[in-house]
C-alpha cells in the first residue's frame, strides 16, 4: 500500500515532537525541567506549519481510504493545535506554582494532541475508535495528575470508569454495524445500509449506541455526571483543556458518523438527538445557577454549551441538500468560536485563582482591584451568553438560522429561552464582580507573560469574530463532509 | 459438530449485558472496571463471530486494535486506582464522594 506522506506530515511531526519531549524530559535535571516547554511549544508549532502548507490543496485520500485530508480535517486541526498551544501557555506557571511534574504534563497534552489529529482524519469506524481513546487515555492521567490531592484521583476516577463505559458501548454498537454492513467504512456503510433495509431495527439499535457512547465523550445529557466533577478536581489548565480540545474532538467523530454513515436513518435518529440536545442544555443551565465554584459553572455551562453544538443535527435532512450543509456549517463554526471563549474564561480563573481563589465569592469586587481582569473576564462570560456584539452571538445567531431553516421552530424556542437562562448565571459573576464591595482579596493581581499571552489572544479573537461573524461563517462552510 | 455463528452472537449479547449490569450494581471499583473488561470482550467476540460470518479478516483485526486499547486503558485505570486506595485505603465507589454537584 501506497502512503501519501505529506497528507500524514502533521502527525508525523508530532509525533517526533513528543519522542523529543520525552527523551528531553529524561535528560534534564529536576530543576531545569521548565524547559521542556519550549520543546513542546516548538514542536506544536511546527505541526501548526505543517498544517498550513496541507490548507488549500485538494483533498488527499490515504491508508485505504481510511485516512483522508480536506479542508474540514485541515481546519478542525488547526483549531487542535491553537487550543493545544493556548493551553500549553496557561499552564505553565501553574504548574511551576502547583509542584506538578511538568515533563509528563507536556508529554501526556501532545498524545492526547496526536489523537484530536487523526481522529479528524478518520473516515472509518476503526481508526475513529483508536483515536478517541488516544484522546483520552492521556487525558485520564492528565486529570489525576495532582497524585497526591485526593479531589485529582477522584477527577481521574471518574473521568476513567465513565469513558471506558462509553467505549464498551460504542464498540459493540460499531460491531453491530460492521455485522449489517460488512465494512467499516464511513462512506461504505452509508451505500449499504441503504440497500439492507431489512435489517432496519438493529441498525437503528446500533447507531443509538454509538450515539450513547459520544454522548459520553461531549457531555451530553444524561451523560453529563463525570463532567463537573473532573473538571473541578483536575489541575485547571486540563480541565480547560478537556472542555475544549476532547470535546470538540468527540463532536468532530459524532459529526463525521453521523453525517456521512448515518444520515440516512436520520428520520429516526432525529427526534432523539432533538430531545437530547434540549435536555442537555436545559439540564446544564438549570443546574449552573446554583454553582458557586467557578470551574464547575465553566463545567455546566459548557454542558449547556454541547446542547446548542448538538442542536444542528436535529435538523438533518435524509435527502441531503442545503439544510444538512448549513447544520454542518452551524455546528463547526460554534465549534471554532467556543473553543476561545471557554479558553478566555478558563484561563481567567487560572490567573486570578493562585491569589484570589475559586470561589465565585471570592470574585467580589474585583472590577476594583483587577479592574483588567475583570473587563476581559466579562467580555468571555458575556460572549459565552450569546450578547453582540461578542463571537458567541455570531456561534449562537448560526445555530439559530440552521434550526430555523430546517423549519423546527419549536428548537428555536427552546434554544432561546435557554439563552435567557443562561445569561442570570453569567450576570451573576460579572455583577459580583463591578457591582458588589471589593472583599479581602488581594489588591491587583500579577498575571505572568504567558497568561497574559492566552488572555489576550482569545480576547482578540472573541472580539474580531464577534465585529466580523462573516469570518467564521466563511471558513465553517468551506470546511463541511456534505 | 457446527455452532451456528447466531449462537456466539447470543452469548456476546448475554456477556455485554451481564457486564452492563455488573457496572451498575457493583460498587467497588475493581469490580466495576472488571465488568466493562467484560463488556469489551462481548465487543472482541462479536467482531470475530461476524467477521467468520462474513469469511472477512475485518473482524479479527478489529479485535486486535480493540485487545491493545483495552490493555492501555488497564494500565493506566489501575494506576489511578492504586493512587486512590493509597490516600484512603478503600475502594468503594460510594465512598468516592468528595465531589458532587
Amino acid at each position: 500500500m501506497q502512503i501519501d506522506y505529506a497528507a500524514v506530515a502533521p502527525e508525523l511531526v508530532l509525533t517526533g515532537a513528543l519522542c523529543i519531549v520525552l527523551v528531553v524530559d529524561l535528560v534534564l535535571p529536576d530543576n531545569r525541567k521548565g524547559l521542556i516547554m519550549p520543546v513542546s511549544l516548538l514542536g506544536v508549532a511546527g505541526t501548526l506549519l505543517a498544517l498550513l502548507a496541507l490548507a488549500g490543496d485538494p483533498t488527499r485520500t490515504t491508508l485505504g481510504g481510511m485516512f483522508v485530508v480536506d479542508s474540514f480535517a485541515v481546519t478542525l486541526k488547526i483549531l487542535f493545535c491553537v487550543a493545544a498551544l493556548l493551553t500549553l501557555a496557561m499552564s505553565y506557571d501553574y504548574l511551576r506554582k502547583e509542584g506538578i511534574h511538568q515533563g509528563e504534563f507536556y508529554f501526556l497534552l501532545l498524545c492526547s494532541l496526536l489523537g484530536m489529529l487523526t481522529i479528524a482524519s478518520s473516515r472509518d469506524l476503526l481508526p475513529i475508535f483508536v483515536s478517541l481513546e488516544l484522546v483520552s487515555v492521556p487525558a485520564f492521567v492528565l486529570a489525576g495528575l495532582q497524585k497526591i490531592d485526593v479531589k485529582s484521583n477522584e477527577a481521574a476516577l471518574k473521568f476513567f470508569l465513565f469513558s471506558i463505559l462509553s467505549t464498551a458501548v460504542m464498540l459493540f454498537g460499531m460491531s453491530l454495524i460492521y455485522g449489517i454492513t460488512g465494512t467499516t467504512n464511513l462512506a461504505e456503510i452509508a451505500v449499504r445500509l441503504a440497500a439492507t433495509p431489512v435489517l432496519r431495527s438493529i441498525a437503528v439499535l446500533s447507531v443509538f449506541f454509538v450515539v450513547v457512547g459520544f454522548g459520553f465523550k461531549i457531555s451530553a445529557f444524561p451523560f453529563q455526571w463525570w463532567v463537573p466533577d473532573t473538571y473541578e478536581g483536575s489541575p485547571v489548565p486540563v480541565a480547560a483543556f478537556l472542555s475544549v480540545a476532547s470535546k470538540t474532538a468527540g463532536f468532530v467523530g459524532l459529526l463525521q458518523i453521523m453525517f456521512i454513515a448515518f444520515h440516512g436513518l436520520a428520520d429516526v435518529w432525529r427526534p432523539f438527538i432533538a430531545a437530547v440536545a434540549i435536555l442537555t442544555m436545559t439540564f446544564g443551565n438549570l443546574v449552573a445557577l446554583t454553582q458557586r465554584h467557578i470551574v464547575r459553572l465553566l463545567a455546566y455551562s459548557s454542558i449547556g454549551q454541547a446542547g446548542y453544538i448538538l442542536l444542528p443535527l436535529a435538523v438533518v435532512n435524509v435527502n441531503g441538500g442545503s439544510v444538512n450543509h448549513e447544520a454542518f456549517a452551524a455546528s463547526i463554526a460554534y465549534l471554532l468560536i467556543y473553543a476561545f471563549m471557554e479558553m478566555g474564561a478558563f484561563s481567567v480563573a487560572v490567573a486570578y485563582g493562585r491569589e484570589g481563589g475559586y470561589f465565585i465569592d471570592d470574585y467580589a469586587g474585583l472590577g476594583y482591584r483587577a479592574p483588567g481582569l475583570a473587563v476581559v473576564m466579562t467580555v468571555f462570560l458575556f460572549s459565552l451568553a450569546g450578547i453582540p456584539p461578542l463571537a458567541g452571538w455570531a456561534a449562537k445567531l448560526f445555530i439559530f438560522r440552521a434550526v430555523i431553516d430546517g423549519h423546527e421552530y419549536w428548537l428555536a424556542v427552546a434554544m432561546a429561552v435557554n439563552t435567557v437562562i443562561a445569561l442570570f448565571y453569567y450576570a451573576k459573576v460579572v455583577r459580583r464582580m463591578f457591582f458588589e464591595p471589593a472583599g479581602d482579596g488581594p489588591l491587583g493581581v500579577k498575571v505572568p507573560l504567558l497568561l497574559q499571552a492566552t488572555i489576550a489572544v482569545s480576547t482578540v479573537m472573541v472580539l474580531l469574530v464577534g465585529i466580523l461573524p462573516d469570518l467564521a461563517a466563511h471558513l465553517a462552510r468551506m470546511s463541511t463532509l456534505v | 459438530m457446527r455452532v451456528p455463528g447466531a449462537a456466539y452472537l447470543i452469548v456476546s449479547a448475554i456477556l455485554f449485558t451481564t457486564g452492563a449490569v455488573g457496572v451498575l450494581v457493583r460498587r467497588n471499583v475493581l469490580v466495576m472496571f472488571m465488568c466493562i473488561e467484560l463488556m469489551l470482550n462481548a465487543v472482541n467476540l462479536s467482531f470475530v463471530t461476524l467477521g467468520r460470518m462474513m469469511h472477512a479478516l475485518d473482524g479479527q483485526v478489529a479485535v486486535f486494535f480493540v485487545l491493545v486499547v483495552a490493555a492501555a486503558e488497564v494500565v493506566v485505570g489501575l494506576a489511578i486506582i492504586v493512587a486512590i486506595f493509597r490516600r484512603r485505603a478503600s475502594a468503594d465507589a460510594d465512598q468516592i464522594n468528595l465531589l458532587k454537584w
